[in-house]
């Protein structure tokens, strides 16, 4: 069955982790869909990097965390915050491709 | 002491909070009140330039309030990362403002000064000798890139703080500091588990962002125990949940279950989450760990010129469909106008918004184009002359483009303002972002003193 990132989660956010690092908290509104994404790792590496078209060395850190029924994924920032060429000084608007992220699982 | 409270008024000094939350807060007898002020997170500008990023009247505001109600109850006041970043100025910022209050309200008590600007002299010996290593993925830096620095800040722990507290400090004000250390200092010093301590540091520096519904403009209260530690919203609309606390812990980190800070790490694979009433969560199992060798963190930034803008938008088709080509060759325009002049070493970007204005550093993640564009036409240069050079010519240029298909051949750009190009001044890049080996956590943070009686 294909399932809509958007659908299944409640936060869907990105934010600089320092000015190096931009990361990614996904949220999922049940526990019972959490676990099957976690068990499938519908979520992982090879996906995030093709969706934002970075080479997967650029991926810091993918973690699925229980307390919070969320995946985390940090990346290498593909420049310091505020660096010439900055789009988003926060990094807070950079998540939208997951929210078009569709899997089958 | 079985219990120690805490007091977390806002997440940012200058942020506010309702007074109703406060006045809750005092009622259960806090042991402290801290706050921290800082974040890298507005960008490089404000550690360059020396200037706070939170507004003077929002920062006298909260101050106002929670020194003199701290004075009275007998508790300290502590403020971490005064300034938002930490800097000399910043912390000078800070402290005119309590001394302004001080006078005002005709207040008695101590005051600790605590600078976190480093110099670089220092920087460079330590980097010389190997003790200063790059936090990946920043990268490696000279003794010529510190020399290019304009200001360097490091991020203390706890144990400055506790230096003040011990010397009778009523109320720290700090230079740059790792967030949980204001929260945590006092706990530490009384003998409560650093693990736990820290991690709740980390949860109450965002005051009410951990609960349901989330602000950064509420408090937050928390309940250190032997065991662990309890979160408490203030404001009866707010509660915290397991998951409110657990998603917190996700925010702004690289990895939820390892978070390092001044001389270790919190670890929190062994950590639960417990709903123990309706809005109150108890948290156990934190873990610290030791590095065997004390690292600050080091921020630094560089000027790298001096920044004109001008915003127009884009309504033709046409135009629209070109516009790839069009800026590249507006951009070729500009160039070889000034290569011969001598204005060559220039930084001229084309924001397009409706495009790829907001995530143009992750090319080919998203292609979809609006009907209408908006343009920021960014110039950076050496100075503000050549800066304001560069992004007219540029916006002249664009203006009256003939690109091929034209048809609207009377101009290619609307403009909203006029003037339709604006001055931003200084602009800066982070380029320290580094650990530094100390042998003593408080050896690079001096603290001043100052002993006020009825205001002066």
């Amino acid at each position: 069955m294909e399932y809509n990132l958007r659908d299944i989660c409640s936060v869907i956010r990105s934010k600089n982790s320092g000015p190096y690092e931009l990361t990614f908290d996904v949220i999922f509104k049940d526990f019972d869909m959490y676990n099957k994404v976690k068990a499938a790792r519908a979520i992982n590496e090879k996906a995030f990097a093709e969706l934002f078209n970075i080479p997967m060395s650029d991926i810091m850190a993918l973690v699925y965390f229980d307390p919070a029924k969320a995946v985390k994924i940090t990346i290498i920032r593909p420049i310091p915050s505020g660096a010439l060429g900055e789009t988003d000084v926060y990094g807070a608007q950079q998540h939208s491709p997951l929210m078009g992220y569709t899997f089958n699982m | 002491m079985e219990e120690l409270r805490i007091l977390s008024p806002t997440a940012i000094l200058g942020y506010g909070f309702p007074m109703e939350s406060f006045v809750e807060g005092m009622k259960r007898n806090p042991h402290v009140i801290a706050v921290d002020a800082g974040s890298t997170d507005p960008g490089p500008y404000y550690l360059g330039a020396g200037k706070s990023f939170t507004d003077f009247n929002s920062v006298k505001r909260d101050l106002e309030i929670m020194i003199p109600a701290a004075i009275e109850a007998g508790i300290p006041v502590v403020i971490g990362s005064a300034g938002g970043c930490g800097g000399h100025p910043h912390v000078q910022f800070v402290v005119d403002i309590v001394k302004e209050i001080t006078r005002e309200k005709k207040l008695t008590y101590k005051l600790a000064v605590i600078q976190s600007e480093l110099d670089k002299e220092l920087i460079k010996s330590k980097l010389t000798k190997g003790e200063v290593i790059p936090l990946h993925p920043a990268k490696e830096i000279t003794v010529a890139d510190v020399d290019e620095t304009v200001r360097i800040v490091a991020q203390m722990g706890e144990e400055p703080f506790i230096k003040a507290l011990n010397e009778g400090a009523n109320v720290i004000i700090a230079g740059r500091s790792y967030d949980p250390s204001v929260f945590a200092a006092l706990a530490i010093r009384e003998g409560f588990d650093r693990g736990l301590a820290l991690h709740m540091g980390k949860i109450l520096e965002c005051a009410a962002i951990a609960a349901l519904p989330g602000s950064g403009s509420d408090c937050m209260f928390g309940y250190l125990q032997k065991d662990g530690f309890i979160l408490e919203p203030l404001s009866p609309l707010r509660k915290c949940t397991t998951l409110s606390v657990a998603a917190h812990t996700l925010y702004e980190k690289t990895n939820p279950y390892f978070l390092p800070g001044p001389g270790g790490a919190l670890n929190l694979h062994q950590s639960q989450f417990e709903q123990i009433t309706d809005n109150k969560v108890k948290v156990t199992g934190t873990v610290f760990e030791p590095t065997p060798e004390y690292f600050v963190k080091l921020e630094g930034v560089k000027k790298v010129g001096c920044r004109t803008i001008s915003i127009a938008a884009v309504k033709d088709p046409v135009m629209i469909e070109k516009i790839d080509s069009i800026v590249e060759n507006v951009k070729n325009r500009v160039k070889n106008n000034f290569e011969s002049y001598g204005i060559k070493d220039f930084f001229l970007d084309f924001k397009i918004y409706g495009k790829n204005g907001v995530m143009g550093l992750f090319p080919g993640s998203e292609d979809r184009v609006a009907h209408e564009l908006c343009i920021v036409i960014e110039a950076v240069a050496a100075t503000q002359e050549q800066a304001d050079t560069i992004c007219g010519f540029a916006r002249s240029t664009m203006l009256h483009f003939g690109y091929e298909g034209r048809i609207s051949t009377a101009g290619n750009l609307a403009f909203p303002f006029s003037p339709s190009d604006c001055k931003v001044g200084d602009v800066y890049e982070f380029n320290v972002y580094h650990l530094m080996k100390v042998d003593d956590p408080s050896e690079f943070f001096p603290i001043e003193y100052i002993d006020f009686k009825t205001g002066n």
